[in-house]
């Protein structure tokens, strides 16, 4: 365990470095910037809840993956997973998902440059790309429901959805949020550091990113 | 809440509060200090807290008169008391609200209080974050106790076992409340976790290192983060039985195929951590407590505080001890019964360190030191009975017995409840500002843990002559002869349980006594050691005029006293009293403290939970609804800076560089 030593001077009682107020212009000083770096750890609040979030939310999908595992060879009628999946379709969507997340790296490094046009352009690339990836998760659903494989058919049909439709709503989610974020950045509503939400925004984008690799992996490309 | 100005020379005047006057999102902040409103929008960690723990001893009284209507129905042959289909209710929502909504709520109470002033910060990490985890959680207490008036509470015990929770077996819709209540407490849980690890990590004082940091602290720490791991899966659970519930999956239906052991295994992986999350915050109470009125510092802090983690890290390796009767193959039983045997471990250790604690050392008996006494003596009778259970073949002759009723509670009522007294007790002055009455406390303690041996010990001896729990009634035929007669030790057990809730009711009265005619307590009532009492008794609204530079474990007390003696002989003498630490504080108070502004929208998301759950039973219209509120709230929680801005503040402070707490949410 490293015991870290706690930010140097006022960790608390200063967000924005009163102590060295000596180089910090007034200006400055009253622009909020919400723990940006005198925090014990160095890490802000924010970026330290968000990996404490995507931390919980790897044992969520954690558990809904032991479920679609241990369910995925129980075909009791409906087409099985041999049947049904469109590998060749899945893959175009996975690299379009993957490749969302090299945009949301370009909108973070523009934000980081506060180079406003560009983040607001690769969050918007993000997102549609993002959306690319739901529509097709919503073609694929619609297709193998006329094949036969509704919600109920079996333990494998249960699973399947409730695992991939579980980390569908983790992805529109991030598409809202990154709209959101581009009318926030338009309309100079953001709150807190910009390049930061954008980092934490982004964060939460590649763990959602990260999840699918598992998820398509383990899903799609072992055999059941 | 708003900025509080602190000319260096006011002293006649109280500081004039300072509000916001520019509207944000779509409404404009509230800003009432004082009534109802400042503690409905309230974000403060203090108020929050003491929100948190009014209602979870609400909670408790709930859950206490439920646990009574069961001891009324078994204190005799075939009681008549309740039906079989209300004393299933009323054992399953005994369960769940002590666990979810006393327990759980009661130890994050007291955290939100306690954390903060113990590692020196001004508030919690995120303090609008703070607000909604309590309004969720008592929005999911709610959801959770309005079945009993919709049709019903859930009767499938708090462990809710699939596929008898399923709609053929249980077609009531206490079910589904149950199911929603536990999801919104688990976002809760979620938000305060993320929000109390965040503090202890982010915002100690300078110089408070891990290894100086308070062990109540510390064990906050462990719980939250294994409720961090914990929640999620709990979570997948209960979606996968909304599901089958609501929209006819089969997850858990064997004849479909499915495996009946997999809720089980869900659940235990959350449930077992569960135990420890209910237990350690007393653990961390109780190392507090000992020391102040053994006037020795703890004995082996780093011990306790290793202990504790390796607590929470074996916890996640035990789960399957739940399940030793369901067939689980005797490999994975040996390696469960080996795990659970280890795990004995860093619990006895913590329970060597306690004694060592008091040896020697010049023992005072308040209140809060019975109390913390009691637990080390009770918890120590749990764990005896815990280490049989680890043994398998003991196991399945005991599960499902009244031996297991006895052990669970001998550690939670002796280890859990025990240690929250010893809390009250202890913090009272610095929460209220004044010490509870020490005669009614006595009585308190000493019929709490009289009633708790009648009410728990009895158990062992039915439970071992097969009584089996969650079954509405027993017959005299059935009961046994002489010292084994079942019916003579059940009466016993009911006897002991209303001694018991007249000790709880002792402590009731005791809040109403104190706070009407006791004198205000003085500034370190117990010659205490950490930082949470070098501020005012009740803290101000900003907590430490200036945050103070921590030097050493126990600060607090190395503020007070110095070690004069040569050698290995030590010679305590005091160099300053409480209210001169406290002077010298204040004689260098820091000017223009921003503390986090009060916000309607932590509620209105919280309000927006129990909708959308209420859709789910009653038409998916109502949960649109529900979400849309949802949305709304979250948009204008994003678009309001946590705290206001200086020039939002009427009238504009000057052009000084202000100090501010480094929150964000």
């Amino acid at each position: 365990m490293t015991d870290l030593e706690p930010g140097q001077a006022a960790a608390v009682s200063t967000a924005h470095g009163v102590d060295d107020v000596g180089e910090t212009t007034v200006g400055e000083v009253h622009h909020h910037m919400h723990g940006v770096s005198d925090t014990s750890t160095g890490l802000s609040n924010n970026k330290l809840g968000m990996w404490l979030f995507l931390g919980s939310e790897c044992l969520l999908f954690g558990g809904l993956i032991s479920t679609y595992m241990l369910y995925r060879g129980r075909v009791t009628r409906g087409p099985g997973p041999d049947q049904i999946y469109d590998i060749p379709f899945t893959s175009v969507s996975s690299f379009v998902l993957l490749m969302s997340s090299l945009t949301m790296v370009l909108a973070v490094a523009s934000a980081n440059r506060r180079d406003v046009r560009n983040t607001k352009l690769w969050l918007t690339v993000t997102a549609l790309l993002g959306a690319t990836f739901v529509g097709g998760q919503v073609y694929e659903f619609t297709t193998f429901y006329r094949e036969g494989l509704g919600y109920t058919t079996s333990l494998f049909s249960s699973s399947f959805y409730t695992l991939t439709g579980f980390h569908g709503v983790h992805v529109t989610v991030g598409i809202i949020m990154l709209l959101a974020l581009v009318g926030m950045i338009s309309r100079d509503r953001v709150t807190g550091e910009r390049s930061e939400v954008v980092e934490l925004v982004g964060l939460y984008w590649h763990f959602v990113d990260i999840v699918w690799i598992v998820i398509f992996t383990l899903v799609y490309l072992i055999p059941a | 809440m708003a900025i509080i100005e602190r000319p260096a020379d006011t002293v006649t005047s109280p500081p004039p509060l300072v509000t916001p006057s520019t509207a944000y999102g779509s409404f404009r902040r509230p800003v009432q200090a004082e009534g109802w409103r400042s503690w409905v929008f309230t974000v403060d960690h203090k108020r929050l807290g003491i929100m948190y723990g009014t209602t979870a001893v609400f909670f408790f009284v709930v859950g206490g008169v439920e646990a009574l209507m069961i001891r009324a129905q078994l204190a005799g042959p075939e009681g008549t008391v309740l039906s079989s289909d209300v004393y299933s209710q009323m054992f399953t929502m005994h369960a769940t609200t002590m666990i979810f909504l006393f327990a759980v709520p009661m130890a994050t109470g007291l955290a939100n209080y306690l954390v903060p002033l113990q590692i020196g910060a001004r508030d919690v990490a995120f303090p609008r974050l703070n607000a909604f985890g309590y309004w969720a959680f008592l929005a999911g207490g709610i959801v959770l106790n309005l079945a009993w008036f919709l049709g019903g509470a859930a009767d499938g015990g708090w462990f809710m076992y699939a596929p008898n929770s399923s709609v053929p077996f249980s077609p009531s819709n206490g079910i589904d409340f149950w199911i929603l209540g536990i999801q919104i407490t688990g976002i809760a849980s979620l938000t305060s976790a993320i929000n109390l690890i965040t503090t202890v990590l982010n915002m100690r004082a300078p110089g408070m290192k891990f290894m100086r940091m308070p062990v109540f602290t510390w064990m906050v720490t462990v719980t939250q983060s294994l409720l961090l791991f914990a929640i999620p899966v709990i979570t997948v659970a209960l979606f996968l039985l909304m599901f089958q519930r609501t929209f006819d999956a089969t997850f858990f239906s064997v004849e479909a195929g499915a495996d009946p052991l997999l809720w089980q295994h869900l659940f235990w992986i959350f449930g077992h951590p569960e135990v420890y999350i209910l237990v350690l915050p007393s653990f961390g109470i109780v190392s507090e407590v000992l020391p102040v009125f053994s006037r020795k510092p703890l004995f082996g802090y780093p011990f306790v505080v290793f202990s504790g983690i390796a607590i929470g890290f074996m916890g996640w390796g035990v789960w399957a001890h739940h399940m030793f009767a369901s067939g689980l193959g005797p490999l994975s039983v040996a390696v469960f019964s080996i795990s659970t045997m280890t795990i004995a471990v860093p619990t006895g250790v913590k329970i060597v360190n306690w004694t060592m604690t008091m040896w020697g050392g010049k023992l005072r008996f308040s209140t809060a030191m019975l109390f913390a006494m009691g637990l080390v003596v009770q918890f120590t009778i749990g764990g005896l009975s815990g280490v049989t259970h680890a043994v398998a073949p003991s196991d399945t002759q005991q599960t499902d017995t009244y031996y297991i009723v006895a052990h669970f509670h001998y550690v939670l009522f002796g280890g859990a409840v025990l240690g929250f007294f010893a809390g009250f007790y202890y913090w009272w002055p610095k929460i209220f500002g004044k010490c509870l009455n020490e005669r009614l406390g006595k009585w308190n303690f000493w019929l709490m843990t009289i009633g708790m041996n009648m009410t728990f010990g009895p158990m062992h001896i039915t439970g071992l002559q097969g009584q089996p729990r969650r079954t509405y009634q027993w017959t005299p035929e059935r009961a046994g002869e002489g010292f084994f007669n079942i019916g003579f030790w059940n009466l016993v057990s009911s006897i002991g349980s209303f001694v018991l809730a007249v000790g709880v009711l002792l402590f009731l009265i005791n809040v109403i006594h104190t706070h009407r005619k006791e004198p205000p307590a003085p500034l370190d009532p117990w010659d205490a050691r950490a930082l949470e009492w070098m501020t005012t008794n009740p803290p101000k609204e900003h907590n430490f005029d200036t945050v103070p530079t921590v030097t050493a474990l126990d600060e607090f007390f190395h503020r007070k006293y110095q070690d004069v003696g040569e050698g290995d002989a030590h010679d305590l003498q005091r160099i300053a009293t409480a209210e001169e630490i406290l002077a010298e504080q204040e004689a260098k108070a820091d000017e223009h403290i921003h503390l986090p502004s009060p916000s309607y929208w932590p509620l209105l998301l919280a309000l927006s939970l129990p909708v959308i759950a209420l859709g789910v039973i009653y038409g998916l219209v109502v949960s649109v609804v529900g979400g849309m509120l949802a949305i709304f709230a979250i948009f204008g929680w994003a678009l309001e800076p946590a705290t206001a801005d200086d020039s939002e503040f009427d009238p504009p402070v000057d052009d000084e560089p202000s100090t501010e707490l480094v929150t964000s949410d």
